[in-house]
């Protein structure tokens, strides 16, 4: 069964949400402490929204000096998948594990509804089991989610398929729509919507369980590779 | 000895300052005309330890880098709190 640890900042509450849907998808779920050091044994890695250490300075800036999040960095550098959900996303920007930043909404309000998105790149541990152009209705829940970056950065994002997600109907003004990036290698994304908030119809959406089972299976699938790439 | 440091961030040239700009908008409609290029940023002020001024701004600097601002969209820049030293 596959392992997944859910990490858990002061001041994040998203965990529980994270943690249920990744028990519904059929994961092994444990909750992670900040202040953890050795994230042996898991198969991925998400660090929920929330707001991490108040949010104080900047969303994620605190937050990247847990202790935890050295032990995220390795984990992610030897192949781990590593998913950060809105304030998880931010904190993977500010520990420069993804590119960019997240600024505040263009409308300096918080934004709280659902949003169409479509799939831009399958290249990822959150994505591989969607398809291109495949819509999608996710709620988003956030103050600082506009997705910034330099000419440079984007230009090396769309060259190596590291947008995974963009919005149909912008609602931050993120650059150029984007909604969720990934690695370069497609083992760490981040995206500013909840999936976890989208696992059933009952509640507006089940559009988030291609993206999360795309997550539970990727271990596997980043296994798989690894073995294809030992026997050539 | 301890030297007064204030540290300013602000957005780098280029990257959108959505409060700036709110600001900029509200101005005339409390007579403030002529008023234009309204930056927001942000403004701490440290002691830092340090064996001559230099020293302490090169110190605020490096943390300044690391913790106070983000490099990826913004500026820091330290200065002595002590006018004219």
């Amino acid at each position: 069964m596959t392992r997944i640890g859910v990490v858990i900042f002061p001041g994040s509450n998203c965990e529980y949400d994270a943690s249920l849907a990744m028990s519904e998808l059929g994961a092994d779920v444990a909750y992670v402490w900040h202040s953890a050091t050795d994230l042996t044994g898991f198969d991925g890695i998400i660090l929920p929204g929330g707001f991490a250490h108040g949010d104080y300075l900047r969303p994620g800036a605190l937050a990247r000096f847990s202790p935890v999040m050295e032990a995220v960095a390795h984990f992610a550098a030897t192949g781990g998948p590593v998913l950060g959900i809105c304030n998880g996303f931010q904190v993977l920007t500010e520990a420069g594990l993804l590119p960019g930043a997240l600024q505040k909404n263009r409308g300096l309000t918080f934004l709280s509804e659902p949003v169409g998105l479509v799939v831009d790149s399958t290249k990822s541990v959150l994505t591989h089991l969607a398809t291109t152009g495949q819509e999608l209705t996710i709620p988003i829940n956030h103050f600082s989610g506009a997705y910034t970056c330099d000419d440079a950065t984007y230009e090396a994002l769309e060259a190596n398929d590291q947008v995974v997600l963009r919005y149909t109907n912008n609602p931050n003004g993120s650059r150029a729509d984007i909604a969720g990036v990934a690695n370069e290698a497609g083992n760490v994304v981040g995206l500013m919507p909840h999936p976890e908030r989208a696992m059933s119809t009952l509640l507006g959406s089940e559009d988030g369980r291609v993206l999360l089972a795309g997550f539970v299976s990727a271990p596997r699938a980043l296994e798989a590779s690894a073995a294809n790439a030992a026997a050539l | 000895m301890n030297f007064p440091v204030i540290v300013d961030v602000t957005l780098r040239e280029g990257i959108a300052d959505p409060e700036g700009a709110t600001i900029e908008r509200a101005l005339p409609a409390l007579g403030f005309t002529g008023v234009t290029n309204v930056r927001a940023g942000k403004s701490f002020r440290l002691d830092v330890e340090a064996n001559d001024e230099a020293a302490a701004l090169v110190k605020a600097t490096a943390l300044a880098e690391r913790l106070l601002s983000n490099p990826v969209i913004e500026n820091a820049v330290a200065r002595s709190e002590v006018v004219g030293s």
